[in-house]
């Protein structure tokens, strides 16, 4: 592993922490993973992040790197060369990835934690809907920007890869709450065996919480701050 | 002429937008060739369906036939792709990029919904929080702006750069909002190194072609603010 200077905040449930992590695995790039209270925030993070206070913060000797898209192209352009890119090559490919992954956080999250956060079934069934309409839109993704190959890297795992990557878990933990497959092989066929392929991956392996621990997470945060009543 | 060759350049905008401004000042920057196709306002051309079916909004930049969509992205792509005309957009240094995205972002998400916000708020209470958070972001920006220019005229140092266009593009805006709410957004006392940068930006040849004139941004201002007073909520 390359010797630098790291710490990452993160906390262990949160996707934008989880992707950056990936990514650190990837390039083979040691660092300190310092866990966060995010509900009793601590003085290192409200310093190294005043901006939004949020986790990740990516430390880099006396540098702070906030948001996690930031963060990533920030690993890309600090250690190009050190292992896989994070970005792609051409100027029109990165565009792409970038427009993916402004889609993926603008959409998918909600979208899923919409299911989580129903009220009713009516609006479980719309959220589930909306969820599947995501993820068909992202399996046109994966068409385009893998080209063929295994991953929306190409041959190696990327900055798509891992932005849509860290949410794997939350979207097995919100299928077994709701009971709903929202990742479909009859729907997403080309997405489903991506996650199997990304999911044998060592940077998930070694990042991506069990679906367990979010299952139970998850259900914790529908009674105690969601408000809803966690289904059987 | 700047670019391969002969590849084609278009974009796709209206002359109001400051998201399709940024697009035109980093285009203007590079000296590249393009084609502005306006669209009408209230309407959709069947160009923009085709190349933005996701979000079908402008700016669209169309380059050899290959749609790329969202300002912040087509600057980042003017900036790789004509690499060898005129200064770069993005700094050298990944640590300085770094800082140029994480403020482009905390713009789009912060400051700009709280400029417009200002003009969309239902009700007075609204208004007053919209102007206060626009406020507070301007307080923000400032500081970084001490922190990332190091003592020179903008965000990218002695030339603009992709945080000051990120942000430059909104000027037009501003200054229609300080005259129509008969406030400052930009305040000497307050924000005096914003104030300098606003003055240096609008006075670089290619911004001042491409942000309109305060008074037509007014104008249009209270058109659109009789459409929303009079439109169902928007989703």
């Amino acid at each position: 592993m390359a010797e630098c200077d790291l710490k990452l905040l993160g906390m262990w449930a949160s996707p934008f922490v989880i992707r950056v992590r990936m990514m650190l695995e990837e390039k083979g790039l040691s660092y300190e993973y310092i866990e966060q209270d995010v509900f009793n925030k601590s003085e290192l993070l409200l310093k190294h992040n005043p901006t939004y206070q949020k986790v990740p913060v990516l430390i880099h000797g006396d540098r702070d790197i906030c948001e996690s898209l930031v963060i990533l192209e920030y690993i890309d352009e600090n250690w190009f060369g050190i292992g896989p890119p994070v970005l792609p090559a051409t100027p029109y490919e990165r565009a792409i990835a970038r427009f993916w992954a402004a889609y993926i956080e603008d959409k998918l999250l909600l979208s899923f934690i919409g299911i989580l956060r129903a009220a009713t079934e009516e609006v479980k069934a719309e959220k589930i809907a909306e969820t599947h309409t995501i993820l068909e839109m992202l399996e046109g993704a994966f068409k385009k920007c893998s080209a063929g190959k295994g991953f929306f890297g190409g041959d190696s795992i990327g900055y798509l890869d891992v932005t849509l990557g860290s949410y794997l878990t939350w979207i097995k933990a919100a299928e077994r709450i709701s009971g709903a497959k929202l990742l479909d092989e009859t729907k997403m066929p080309l997405l489903v065996e991506w996650e199997k392929r990304f999911l044998a991956a060592d940077c998930a392996k070694k990042t991506l919480p069990s679906v367990d621990q979010l299952e139970k997470h998850a259900r914790n945060l529908q009674v105690t701050r969601w408000k809803v009543a966690s289904a059987n | 002429m700047a670019g391969s060759g002969n590849s084609e350049v278009k974009l796709l905008g209206a002359w109001a937008s400051p998201y399709v401004a940024r697009a035109r000042i980093a285009l203007n920057l590079k000296e590249v060739q393009y084609e502005f196709l306006e669209e009408q306002f209230g309407t959709k051309s069947e160009l923009l369906l085709k190349s933005n079916p996701i979000y079908k909004k402008i700016p669209v930049l169309i380059h050899d036939d290959k749609p790329i969509c969202e300002s912040l992205i087509i600057v980042q792509y003017i900036d790789e792709v004509w690499v060898s005309s005129g200064p770069a957009l993005m700094p050298a240094d990944a640590y300085d990029r770094a800082l140029h995205r994480f403020w482009a972002v905390y713009i789009d998400d912060k400051f700009v919904p709280a400029l417009f916000g200002m003009m969309r708020a239902p009700t007075e209470e609204a208004k007053a929080e919209s102007k206060e958070q626009a406020l507070a972001s301007l307080q923000l920006l400032e500081e970084a702006f001490g922190k990332i220019s190091k003592g020179k005229p903008f965000f990218g140092g002695d030339t603009i750069g992709y945080l000051d266009v990120a942000l430059g593009a909104f000027v037009g805006w501003m200054k229609a909002f300080e005259e129509m709410n008969g406030f400052k957004l930009l305040d000497d006392a307050k924000t005096p190194l914003l104030c300098a940068w606003a003055e240096n930006f609008c006075n670089n040849e290619v911004v001042g072609a491409v942000i309109p004139e305060t008074a037509k941004l007014v104008e249009l201002a209270k058109v659109m603010q009789a459409r929303f007073k009079s439109a169902p909520p928007a989703n």
